[in-house]
């Protein structure tokens, strides 16, 4: 910018300037600082109008809705519907193995809940739509001697368990759509595990097993320190 | 020097710029393949990523910390001169003009923010680091900071490559922290109130 001719005769020459670079740098580190206590509520506010506009201009550019894509293997799992198989075993029966549209065909369920993240995000009011537990396990008659479930991904070698009575609780399911779209490959196609009462490593993603299992063993994040049961605000350190 | 030429950056002041841009763009490079879900799914390895991001950081602060005690005395009064605004900064700031120094006042509120922005990156990035594997460092807002950090000084960065690369009349400005020296007209237009040694 040309500094046009200064008409204002206030600046003494000799003025001591003020220190407002210090100041400046000092109030950002503190605000930064103490944004870790207020930053989320903040955050909740703005990202409400940010992101679908977001999401209309630039999908899958941005992070939408909140969230984080986490893999744990160099290639994330590629479904193919001709090949692609639910698989139930283990202390059952009747071992059963179902299709894409087997599963589509199960009685469908619907429900909207929040999802999170044990490293601190969180995005509500997903909608998901699936099946619940109970009716596909169903076919496959679980023995009596089997207590937990076994939940496989094809992104080997993740895995993770749920008790019986934790998988019987109301809103776990499996979903198979997202928001309305077939579950995206990012968020686990074709179907994922989906209890909302839990954070998020135990919501499995790409799903292609399910185990029925005399106990709960520890899971591919469990092994790495995190805690067996991970209840929402009551594990992993938040809460009690 | 090139005759009607004046030094404008000492060389630990271009150490030090260019030690904060390459950590950057290789921070922010490898941060987006952890954010951007296009990205991660195409790059996936998100482990090895977050291992090289993790490292690439303390690394930069390292660099920073090394280039800054190197600078010593000489950095100190640079300084100085970022952190002072007299009346003219104030009325450059408030689009009237008056004339500049060295650093113009939008400069210095640049150079003061990059520098708090290396302290925040570095905190919350740590806390995100030591959280996964301890749960006393996990705060809800941590990844928030780290993110809403990097918006903002992605917008910086590009208002700042604009005006060092693009716009005309301050695109000159990149020689200073290249070679060191810029045309002397060029800074006596620009920073009338900066008499070069």
């Amino acid at each position: 910018m040309d500094s046009p001719p200064v008409t204002e005769h206030d600046a003494q020459p000799n003025e001591e300037p003020r220190r407002y670079g210090r100041r400046l740098f000092l109030v950002t580190v503190a605000g930064g600082i103490s944004s870790l206590y207020w930053g989320k509520a903040a955050w909740d506010h703005v990202t409400g109008v940010i992101s679908p506009v977001a999401s209309a201009i630039a999908p899958g550019i941005v992070p939408t809705g909140g969230w984080r894509i986490y893999t744990i293997s160099g290639q994330m799992p590629v479904f193919d519907p001709a090949t692609w198989r639910l698989k139930i075993g283990g202390l059952v029966e009747q071992p059963v193995s179902l299709t894409y549209d087997e599963l589509r065909a199960l009685p469908r369920v619907d429900q909207v809940s929040n999802f999170h993240c044990v490293t601190g995000w969180t995005v509500n009011n997903v909608h998901w739509g699936g099946v619940r537990l109970h009716d596909v396990l169903a076919a496959a008659k679980p023995s009596s001697t089997a207590h937990a479930l076994e939940f496989v991904s094809m992104e080997v070698p993740y895995i993770d368990y749920l008790s019986l009575q934790q998988a019987s609780l109301k809103d776990v399911m499996l979903a198979y759509e997202m928001d309305g779209q077939p579950l995206p490959r990012e968020h686990g196609a074709p179907v994922r595990l989906i209890i909302p009462q839990m954070y998020g490593y135990k919501n499995v993603k790409w799903l292609d097993g399910i185990n029925l299992v005399p106990r709960e063993q520890a899971g591919y994040w469990e092994q790495l320190g995190y805690d067996q049961d991970a209840w929402v605000g009551r594990s992993n350190g938040y809460g009690a | 020097m090139k005759a009607g030429y004046v030094r404008r950056f000492s060389r630990v002041e271009r150490l030090l710029h260019w030690v904060n841009a390459v950590g950057f763009f290789f921070l922010l490079a490898t941060g987006l393949i952890l954010y951007v879900p296009r990205l991660s799914m195409l790059v996936a390895h998100r482990q090895e990523i977050q291992y090289i991001h993790f490292w690439g950081g303390v690394a930069w602060l390292c660099a920073l910390t090394a280039v800054i005690l190197l600078g010593g005395r000489r950095l100190l009064a640079t300084a100085r001169e970022l952190d002072a605004f007299d009346r003219d900064d104030l009325r450059w700031l408030r689009g009237r003009g008056g004339p500049q120094g060295r650093f113009n006042a939008g400069q210095k509120i640049n150079a003061v923010l990059t520098a708090a922005f290396a302290i925040l990156f570095g905190v919350s990035g740590l806390l995100l680091w030591f959280g996964e594997q301890d749960t006393r460092y996990r705060f809800a807002s941590t990844v928030i900071l780290h993110d809403g950090l990097m918006y903002v000084s992605l917008f910086l960065v590009v208002g700042h490559l604009y005006l060092t690369l693009i716009h005309p009349a301050t695109r000159h400005s990149l020689r200073g922290m290249t070679l060191g020296n810029v045309n002397a007209e060029w800074a006596d237009r620009h920073h009338s109130k900066w008499r070069p040694e």
